[in-house]
């Protein structure tokens, strides 16, 4: 069996390298570093939701390049770091030089109590590479104090600006030419780090194992042989358990790097869009190719969270507010996953069985989500107390298909937040067959819908409000959509 | 000039509280926290816990070697609780081991036997048990039963705000080290380090010369660290006395949440007189505030409420009773604006139905009502007796309105509204007036110490504490001003109680006023030392002395002609001179408000020094199907007097306006049935993020028509608290928009203004429409049955 475990691996940190050995597999990166005395990187939740902990990920995108990704420090766990490279905030002034990004946050008074400012910084820096400069670049990180008014001016210095190639921007063109899977070497020069000198908080016990497989034969072979290993993906849902101390599992196998979950097949009829591509690429590639899944992408978390998020996860995970479920299920998903016992096609009606209980055996591995391209009506709505950033209070995905007569020949009305899985209302899709969608149809299946689910009360909402979007939002879909 | 650590903020260098070198032994604290919102503890098991791998102590009640209170105004607060629980999740038992996975593990060994008791939650329920903090307070004027009876039109009401979380993104840390001569160090993120010493202090039996407190700085605060940061320091403390090692704590953000008290939330209820101009007659209010299970602050947020309800209205007779309701929460505290923007919220509620009542534009009903100064009969003194000092509303008001081009946008805002059913806009201005000076008169004092050294470098010393504010930066700016040299050769150091002492709260918005006149004041101290000397070296008059260009000349008007260099010397050799000549070259400074006073009794006074007004228009849109909302534009107007750091001026106002956003938008606290606080995390409470702030944000300085008639710092006001309440704007702004969905009369909205309180409001409003018999224009439900509308009966 091909795997490495943590143990004896290492990672490139601020260009040097970092052996493994010795850190608690569960702890996260932002731990590590705070415990390291790398303070810049700073906890604001521990949650995945302020940025404070903002680092920069090196990661090689499908077409070989290699970009800095703004990531959550407090949800990576030490065992997802073998082989990978990461830049903190101390990595970005030169010699009393501040970095672009740092030098325009200073100008503009980007900060005030500068608690949340290395992560403005991390995630300015990221989008400088990538030429990004507008609001969703720092959507993810939360400031208290500047009301981000001359944050936002500080983003619009820098994108005034000419960017030369810098010592960053040659660290990306090396890691775009390094072949595939490489692990990290040493920046000629750099000496590489002995083992950190333990502190006195530190401990080492290690941590259960993360495995990484790099195939997914390898996969089924571990899971094989280690039963009670989960697998684990972008961890923007496991990292948050493990931020809050929860143990969650006593292995785990990492499938973040199998080739085959990467896959991004857009063809006429359908993609295929692989488990394990970060949202943020689905955001990128899969532009204008489902109205539904542009409105609901900029809804879904922040960017620090679509660079490491993905579809298997979120199908994973399960959650009655997965916001990409009802997406699925407007279009008639197929649900590729395989294990040591062969591969099958889950439809993705029937998939969610119960409150995060699914269709998918333990063993199984979500590979791919085979998504139909639709003709017609779609669209995506979410609700939440804030706008960015939130989970929904009640998401909703429609795709209709109409007649040349206006009649609705198809309905697929889906829903998340009113239940405890992600449903259709289909007793209104049944009513609606047939019909065209004049006022009082439409009246009527709002009727239909304030009575299709019976959602609860919570922190977020009340069940009435539930109630009263799924109505409304189908009210809004119908005005907006369909005429 | 720029925030003195911005280079340290975006580099990560900046040192925080829980980022200090650690020390050898270093342990950390974690809870054993109850899960009953009021209980009896009847039995704590600690034996299991201690014995556990890596505890080194596991603090009760009894630990306590002094005083087992950190109770700011009443004694009513014990550090550890010896008999009950009063809110769901109190600490009544600390574990300190060598690290917080340890502490966290042993911390769920600590077996209690609860007795559950039945838990007082909310204002109804801490009404119906007649449980409060205190006696209700009163601020009177005039004859409100009879003008009330005598006025033509009358409404009642009432009205709520929620909690708000400060959510500072630096959750509370502190820091213990007792070195071998038993002086207790404490580095704290505290707001109030001499009020941190005291308790350290008084909770080991200690007199207050065994402990100094530190402040490095804050990563934020926001009124959150004025006294909630003092149990965590006295925890720390009794830890590192128990053990004789370090002890240090970082709260996790759930833990900062479920333990720190929040902004009240408040229930305002009120019935109000007026004239069919809608010119306020007479007005009663009555204000009851959650204060949670301790006193704390609340009397003072209180009182702050209740002499903030007027806002910028004049009203010839009023009457204010406050109460702070005793429940089962975490105890409610200080937080930006310190219960003012609970009663201009309250304050602007009533306005706005008086207006809508009458079927009057509010920004004119609002205009109407200002206070002005000499009118007669007078029109300018507020209803706890105080004149509205250097009045500028009127001048303001016309500004905003221009800047805004408030009157055409109100016609494109109706004439959207007509062409669209489905998303509604709304358009508002409201003004603030808010008082600077904290009500407690004694806190309106501060201190500093200036070192000057033989090399000409500067350190100084003040009682402020830097949380994000600028404070450190103006203060920089004070002294390089008085003392005429190059702020480079100003380094602000740590605040410490060894330097200064007996300091207040940085608080208040008046952290530079008051720091700022005592730096002045010691600066003038050195500059009278040091002018003798000069006048030897430039061989002048000591009067023709002048200090500037980072040294000292001699003044070019004493008979010398134009364009001929003043003889000068720099400060180094200013300074080295000084000290050749054997002349003290540190000095203290200290100064008071002058011309305040306050009974709080008979709630009259003159309380603030001075006022800070501002004004905001904001425009919002509204979808009609769901609730949500978008504020599509804002301008400020602000008056921040002659600006000691533009900057940062505009840095607080920004800054404030958004977090006042937040609390009356998208920010809400839940606590569970059972008193469980049930938004503990930003997943679930949301503050706002970079895209709520509108991309049409304007702000302008207000530039005061007439010098000022107070003598702050240097001409300029307090920026702290002021612009939050800038935001209710936006809340009116929204509330016009669901007004727009029905067909006039008062509308009523909760607050925050989630989309589930506006989408309410809505159909309300089209309720209204559609059983829209001839009616009266609005009749609101009457919470108050002796509030009935009294026009059918005139
Ligand atoms: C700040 C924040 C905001 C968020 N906002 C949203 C939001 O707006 N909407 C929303 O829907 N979600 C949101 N989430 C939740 C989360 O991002 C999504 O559920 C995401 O899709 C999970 O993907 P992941 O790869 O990170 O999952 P992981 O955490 O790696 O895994 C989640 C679960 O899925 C399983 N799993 C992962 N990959 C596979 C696979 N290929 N096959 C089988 N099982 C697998 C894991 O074993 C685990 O049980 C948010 C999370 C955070 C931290
Ligand atoms: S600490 Fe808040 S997102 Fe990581
Ligand atoms: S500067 Fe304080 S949180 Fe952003």
């Amino acid at each position: 069996m091909i795997f490495t475990r943590m143990s004896e691996s290492s990672f490139r940190l601020n260009r040097r390298v970092v052996p493994l050995t010795g850190s608690d597999s569960r702890e996260s990166l932002l731990r590590w570093l705070r415990r390291e005395r790398l303070t810049g990187t700073k906890e604001g939740c521990g949650d995945g939701d302020c940025g404070a902990c903002t680092v920069a990920l090196v990661e090689r995108d499908s077409d070989g390049r290699a970009h800095f990704r703004a990531v959550n420090a407090c949800l990576l766990p030490m065992g997802m770091l073998a082989g990978r490279e990461v830049l903190t905030v101390e990595a970005l002034a030169e010699e009393g030089t501040l970095h672009p990004v740092q030098q325009a946050l200073v100008d503009c008074a980007g900060s005030q109590c500068g608690y949340c400012t290395p992560g403005f910084a991390m995630s300015l820096f990221a989008g400088w590479y990538a030429g990004e400069f507008d609001d969703h670049v720092i959507e993810g990180n939360l400031c208290r104090c500047t009301g981000y008014a001359p944050i936002r001016r500080a983003a619009a210095q820098l994108a005034a600006m000419p960017r030369a190639s810098d010592r960053f921007s040659a660290l990306l063109d090396a890691a775009s030419t390094a072949p595939a899977g490489e692990p990290p070497h040493d920046t000629p020069g750099c000496m590489a780090l002995s083992p950190p000198p333990r502190t006195a908080e530190s401990r080492g016990e290690g941590g259960p194992p993360f495995h990484r497989p790099s195939t997914l034969a390898e996969a089924f072979a571990l899971k094989t042989t280690h039963p009670q290993a989960i697998w684990f993906c972008g961890g923007t849902d496991l990292g948050v358990a493990l931020s809050r101390g929860q143990s969650v599992a006593s292995a785990f196998i990492a499938v973040d790097r199998l080739t085959e979950l990467h896959t991004l097949d857009v063809r006429a009829d359908a993609v295929r869009i692989g488990a394990g591509v970060p949202l943020s690429r689905l955001e990128r590639e899969l532009a204008g190719v489902f109205p539904a899944l542009d409105r609901m992408l900029p809804w879904f978390a922040a960017r620090q969270v679509k660079n490491r998020a993905t579809l298997g996860g979120n199908l994973g995970s399960a959650s009655p507010i997965g916001d990409l479920l009802p997406w699925l299920l407007a279009h008639g998903a197929i649900i590729e996953v395989a294990g040591p016992r062969g591969a099958r096609e889950l439809p993705v009606d029937g998939y969610f069985q119960a409150y995060r209980k699914t269709a998918r055996a333990d063993d199984e591995l979500i590979v791919a989500v085979r998504v139909p391209r639709l003709a017609g009506p779609q669209a995506a709505y979410k609700v939440a107390k804030r706008q960015t950033d939130d989970i929904s209070i009640v998401a909703a995905v429609y795709a209709l298909i109409l007649g040349d007569d206006g009649r609705v020949e198809r309905a697929r009305l889906a829903y998340g937040g009113v239940a405890a899985i992600p449903l259709r209302a289909r007793r209104t899709e049944d009513f609606l067959l047939g019909r065209a969608l004049d006022a009082t149809t439409v009246a009527q299946a709002c009727a239909l819908l304030r009575a299709e689910f019976t959602p609860l009360d919570d922190h977020r909402a009340s069940a009435d409000y539930r109630r009263e979007l799924c109505a409304a939002l189908f009210a809004k879909f119908v005005e907006e959509g369909v005429t | 000039m720029k925030h003195e650590s911005a280079e340290n903020h975006v580099t990560g260098r900046a040192v925080y509280t829980d980022e200090l070198r650690v020390p050898v032994g270093l342990l950390r604290l974690y809870p054993v926290q109850a899960p009953h919102a009021h209980a009896r503890i009847l039995a704590l098991d600690i034996a299991t816990a201690a014995a556990m791998e890596g505890v080194h102590a596991v603090l009760t009640a009894a630990d306590v070697p002094g005083v087992n209170d950190t109770g700011p105004i009443l004694h009513d607060e014990p550090l550890i609780p010896t008999d009950q629980v009063r809110y769901h999740g109190q600490a009544v038992a600390w574990v300190a081991a060598e690290d917080g996975t340890m502490a966290r593990a042993a911390a769920q060994r600590v077996q209690v036997v609860y007795q559950a008791l039945p838990a007082i939650l909310g204002i109804e329920a801490a009404e119906a048990a007649a449980s409060f903090h205190l006696p209700p307070a009163k601020v009177e004027r005039g004859d409100v039963a009879g003008a009330l009876a005598a006025a033509p039109h009358r409404i009642s009401g009432e009205v709520r705000c929620g909690a708000q979380d400060h959510f500072y993104l630096e959750t509370h840390a502190s820091w213990v080290e007792i070195d071998g001569d038993g002086l207790v160090h404490v580095t704290a993120s505290t707001q109030h380090p001499s009020e941190t010493q005291a308790m350290v202090a008084h909770v080991l039996g200690l007199p207050s010369h065994r402990v100094v407190c530190r402040c490095l700085r804050m990563g934020g605060g926001f009124g959150g660290k004025e006294t909630q940061a003092n149990a965590f320091a006295a925890l720390c403390a009794l830890a590192a006395q128990r053990t004789g090692r370090p002890v240090a704590i970082q709260l996790p953000r759930s833990l900062d949440m479920q333990l720190t008290g929040k902004r009240h939330p408040f229930r305002g209820r009120f019935e109000v007189g007026f004239d069919a101009d809608g010119l306020l007659l007479a007005m009663d209010v009555d204000l009851v505030a959650d204060g949670g299970w301790s006193c704390d602050l609340s009397p003072p947020v209180l009182m702050r409420a209740m002499v903030h309800v007027d806002n910028a209205y004049y009203c010839p007779h009023v009457r204010v009773t406050g109460r702070i309701a005793k429940t089962h929460s975490t105890s409610h505290t200080a937080f930006r604006g310190f219960g003012g923007p609970q009663g201009m919220l309250v304050g602007e509620e009533i306005i706005d139905r008086v207006a809508r009542h009458l079927g009057l534009p509010p920004e004119l009903v609002r205009a109407r009502n200002f206070y002005r100064p000499g009118r007669t009969p007078d029109r300018n003194h507020t209803h706890y007796g105080q004149p509205v000092v250097d009045n500028h509303l009127d001048a303001l008001w016309a500004q905003a309105h221009a800047d805004a081009e408030y009157a055409c946008r109100r016609i494109e805002v109706d004439a959207f509204n007509a062409a669209h059913a489905s998303r509604k806009r709304g358009l508002a201005i409201t003004p603030v007036k808010f008082g600077i000076s904290f009500n407690k008169t004694e806190y309106n004092q501060a201190g500093a110490l200036v070192l000057v050294y033989r090399d000409g470098s500067i350190q100084l010393n003040h009682g402020g504490t830097e949380m994000g504010q600028g404070l450190h930066t103006k203060m920089i700016g004070v002294a390089a001003r008085t003392l005429g040299v190059d702020p480079a050769r100003i380094r602000v150091m740590a605040t410490s109680t060894d330097k200064v002492p007996n300091t207040s709260a940085t608080a208040a918005s008046s952290g530079s006023d008051l720091n700022g006149q005592a730096v002045r004041a010691a600066c003038l101290t050195l500059i009278a030392r040091l002018t003798p000397v000069a006048a030897g070296l430039l061989g002048c008059a000591q009067e023709d002395v002048r200090f500037r260009d980072d040294g000292a000349c001699a003044s070019a008007t004493t008979g010398r002609t134009r364009g001929e260099a003043a003889p000068a010397v720099g400060f180094a050799e200013l300074v080295q001179a000084a000290y050749d000549a054997r002349i003290s070259l540190s000095a203290t400074g200290y100064y008071r408000t002058p011309a305040i006073h306050w009974d709080a009794a008979a709630g009259r006074g003159h309380p603030f020094y001075y006022f800070a007004y501002g004004a905001a228009v904001a425009e919002v849109e509204v979808c009609v199907h769901t609730g949500v909302h978008r504020l599509l534009r804002v301008d400020l107007l602000h008056d921040v007097g002659d600006s000691l750091n533009e900057n940062i001026d505009r840095g607080q106002i920004e800054g404030g306006f958004v977090q006042g956003l937040g609390w009356l938008t998208c920010e809400e606290v839940v606590w569970g049935a059972d008193g469980r606080l049930l938004t503990d995390a930003p997943s679930t409470y949301k503050i706002p993020t970079v895209a709520d702030v509108p991309r049409d944000f304007r702000l302008r300085l207000f530039q005061r028509p007439a010098a000022a008639s107070t003598d702050v710092v240097f001409g300029s006001k307090g920026v702290g608290e002021p612009p939050l309440m800038l935001a209710l704007a936006v809340r009116e702004a929204l509330r016009d928009a669901v007004a727009a969905c029905g067909s006039g009369g008062i509308v009523e909205l909760a607050s925050p203004a989630t989309p589930e309180a506006v989408l309410r409001a809505i159909r309300a409003q089209r309720a209204r429409l559609a059983s829209a018999a001839p009616q009266p224009p609005a009749a609101p439900p009457s919470p108050r049955e002796r509030g009935e509308d009294t026009e059918a009966l005139t």
